[in-house]
């Protein structure tokens, strides 16, 4: 079957199977050669194609719930939006999400998704408790902090490449509505954003909607918008009627003058400095869910989103440094989201580090790899380091030289046979 | 108000998911299917996603003498049954079937004899209790026979037929009597095929129909709704034109 990423770059053909059951994983590696894992394919780029790829979509049943702590048990194979359709009703909440909910519980761990509230929240492996790992020669493993530990940490921001996770337990939290007090503040240039996040760290959620084509004095304007969970409200689960993009759209709809247009438009929509509304959770955390296949809009040869992290030292300089790049390029992205992460994890590949992070959309062109060369080198220069589930092109170098504690994954994914099982087109691009 | 629900063939894909929207509902549930461990996977989902309860017995649809003792069983469980779903049936290899009498004949039981069984227990139930709704999928392949899978598509006009009747029987006994027939669903039975294109549907939007259409009382659901148009058009094409087809 043809597969790709998000970005729909690149498309492959390959083989997939689908296991009905847990056991039915096991037999699965059994019997097949090198695969990869795959869940709801929301990753962008490509890490989860492979000639062979194993969907866990049919890995999709709740299996325990403790209604009076809100801890869950369930196949890997569950959507983030199934736990919320039936858990929001009950009064819970996932304690992270990330900004889309049509992706699964394994998909989630396996790339230690971060949400608006990192800073405060940390990332959903640290909201898991344990997960259930098939590996190599078909055994499962029980992973937790005190079980298999390391197994544990290298699994969570693993990329799919020490097993296939099959189940997980998980700690959702309690909310007492679906909706969102949200307030948007407006912010003329980078400075006065980065300050705006240290102002409002104690907020729970926070994100900043950033337009990448201004320049001087106004490079980096951006709309940060804060949120905290309503007391009000009620606690309906809304289902949203979905549009459909029907076809890829001709690329050149998206271009320097529509996007710089629909940018200054979006910051020059709001015209008090700060703006406050109720909004309930779907609007506010998958603004783009409701627009379905919106990835067609970029046309039929795709794109990719480039997102970094620049630890807190690089600062101002190195946020300026890289914006002033992409600004000089005119190759604007949509969506520019910029955001302020809390301290790191200890898992060996997760891509957290205190400091901000950026995620630019870009559509495939010619010059746009050139262009993210040039920014690899600057993110690497401040010690920064770029985001696997989103990558679909960092050389290897660049990869080894940010995830310093690449050597260590490797050999716990020697340890456990994966080396030989688990590839995916990304763990090969990068020498894993 | 709680419904009782019983799903013959619980472990299938499209069961499984209209047996979702009945658990959030607030239903019960009791399933029937032969494979214990995913039964009990099922099970356990069910009744976190809100079902009242859910019971689960485990039976081969072909061994017929069993029919009787478990729709008894259900009862006991259940006292009424408000809607009763079969949902069970194999895709069989028609080029296998057509080297080996034996194994269309068992084809033929699985997918056509042991509903018909079922269907004649349960229809008598109803009856005495007047209220109700018997829905069972069968399949827009049994609208016309075609070359490449006419021993599935006769078992399943055998049911539909078989319903027709029911209907008109039961009609005067207020009992509901639903035929479902899917075109291309994305589950198990169809994993070998290529997919793909807008014929192609998710048992999800199929659950969605049957749902609706339990409620509404239909007679006969086409699903996704543009088969009824697209089998219209194959029922009328003239058998002299048709033969030469390899459909
Ligand atoms: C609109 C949009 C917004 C997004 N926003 C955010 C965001 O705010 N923050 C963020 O962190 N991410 C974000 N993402 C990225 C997304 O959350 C991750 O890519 C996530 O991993 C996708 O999950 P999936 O189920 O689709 O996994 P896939 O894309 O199918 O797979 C992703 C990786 O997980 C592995 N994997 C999947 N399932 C398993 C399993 N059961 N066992 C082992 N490995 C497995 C795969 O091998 C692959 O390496 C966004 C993506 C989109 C499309
Ligand atoms: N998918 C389609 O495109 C499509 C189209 C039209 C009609 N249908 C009909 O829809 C119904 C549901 O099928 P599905 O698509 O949901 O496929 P599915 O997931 O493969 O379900 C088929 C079910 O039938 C059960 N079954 C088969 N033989 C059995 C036997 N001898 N005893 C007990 N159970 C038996 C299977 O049980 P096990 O799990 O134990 O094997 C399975 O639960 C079937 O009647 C099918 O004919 C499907």
């Amino acid at each position: 079957m043809r597969l790709s990423g998000w970005g729909n770059y690149p498309i492959i053909d390959a083989g997939s199977h689908s296991p009905q059951s847990i056991i039915d994983v096991s037999a699965c590696l059994l019997n097949k050669n090198a695969l990869i894992p795959r869940g709801l394919g929301r990753s962008y780029g490509d890490s989860s194609l492979a000639p062979q790829i194993l969907s866990t979509l049919s890995l999709n049943h709740f299996i325990a719930f403790d209604a009076t702590t809100g801890v869950l048990t369930c196949e890997a194979g569950v959507s983030l939006a199934d736990i919320l359709s039936t858990f929001v009703p009950k009064g819970w909440f996932l304690p992270v999400t990330p900004g889309t909910k049509f992706v699964t519980v394994g998909g989630a761990i396996a790339s230690d998704v971060h949400g608006k509230n990192h800073h405060v929240d940390g990332s959903f492996s640290d909201h898991v408790h344990s997960f259930q790992l098939i590996i190599a020669d078909g055994s499962g493993i029980e992973c937790s902090r005190i079980l298999h530990p390391e197994l544990f940490h290298a699994t969570c921001g693993g990329m799919g490449l020490t097993g296939v996770i099959v189940s997980a337990t998980i700690a959702l939290k309690r909310v007492q509505s679906a909706y969102i007090d949200e307030t948007v503040i407006k912010a003329k240039n980078l400075e006065e954003v980065f300050n705006l996040f240290e102002e409002h760290q104690a907020s729970t959620y926070s994100v900043a909607w950033i337009d990448c084509l201004s320049s001087g004095e106004f490079l980096g304007r951006s709309l940060l918008m804060l949120g905290e969970h309503a007391k009000e409200g009620g606690l309906i689960a809304r289902k949203k009627k979905r549009l459909t993009i029907p076809f890829n759209m001709p690329s050149l709809l998206l271009n320097q003058y529509s996007i710089s247009a629909f940018n200054a438009l979006y910051y020059h929509k709001q015209r008090e400095q700060v703006a406050e509304r109720r909004v309930h959770y779907d609007s506010y955390f998958y603004p783009l869910d409701c627009l379905h296949h919106w990835n067609r809009l970029y046309g039929k040869n795709g794109f990719t989103q480039y997102q970094f992290v620049l630890p807190k030292s690089a600062g101002l300089e190195g946020m300026t440094a890289v914006l002033k790049e992409i600004a000089a390029s005119k190759r604007g992205s949509f969506l520019s989201i910029l955001k302020a992460f809390g301290p790191g994890n200890k898992n060996y590949l997760s891509f957290p580090m205190e400091g901000y992070t950026l995620a630019l959309d870009f559509k495939i062109a010619l010059g746009l790899f050139d262009l993210l060369d040039k920014l690899d080198s600057i993110v690497l220069h401040y010690g920064g380091r770029i985001y696997l589930t989103k990558d679909v092109r960092m050389p290897e170098l660049i990869f080894k030289q940010s995830y310093t504690k690449w050597p260590d994954f490797v050999k716990i994914r020697t340890q456990y046979g994966a080396d030989k099982q688990f590839h995916s087109l990304q763990s090969s691009r990068l020498g894993l | 108000m709680v419904k009782n629900i019983l799903i013959i063939g619980a472990t299938s894909a499209i069961a499984e998911t209209v047996a979702r929207e009945y658990a959030t509902q607030g239903h019960k549930l009791y399933l029937i299917a032969r494979n214990e461990p995913r039964l009990t996977t099922i099970a356990a989902d069910l009744r976190i996603r809100g079902a009242a309860d859910v019971v689960v017995a485990t039976m081969n649809v072909s061994n017929f003498s069993t029919h009787h003792s478990v729709i008894e069983k259900a009862y006991v469980a259940l006292n009424t049954i408000d809607i009763v779903l079969i949902a069970y049936g194999a895709l069989p290899d028609q080029k296998a079937l057509e080297k080996s009498a034996e194994n269309t004949v068992e084809s033929c039981n699985t997918n056509a004899l042991s509903v018909i069984s079922f269907l004649t227990i349960l229809a008598n139930r109803f009856e005495e209790q007047s209220r109700g709704t018997i829905a069972v999928i069968t399949s827009v392949a049994g609208d016309r026979g075609r070359h490449s899978n006419y021993v599935y598509g006769a078992s399943k006009a055998m049911i539909s037929v078989f319903l027709q009747g029911l209907r008109n029987r039961l009609h005067h006994s207020q009992v509901h009597v639903l035929d479902i027939k899917p075109g291309f669903v994305d589950t198990p039975m169809t994993a070998h095929i290529k997919k793909g294109g807008p014929l192609w549907a998710q048992p999800e939007a199929v659950a969605k129909d049957i749902v609706k259409s339990i409620e509404n009382k239909k007679d006969i659901l086409y699903t996704p709704f543009f088969w009824r148009y697209i089998m219209l058009i194959i029922r009328s094409i003239p058998e002299a034109m048709f033969k030469r087809g390899k459909l």
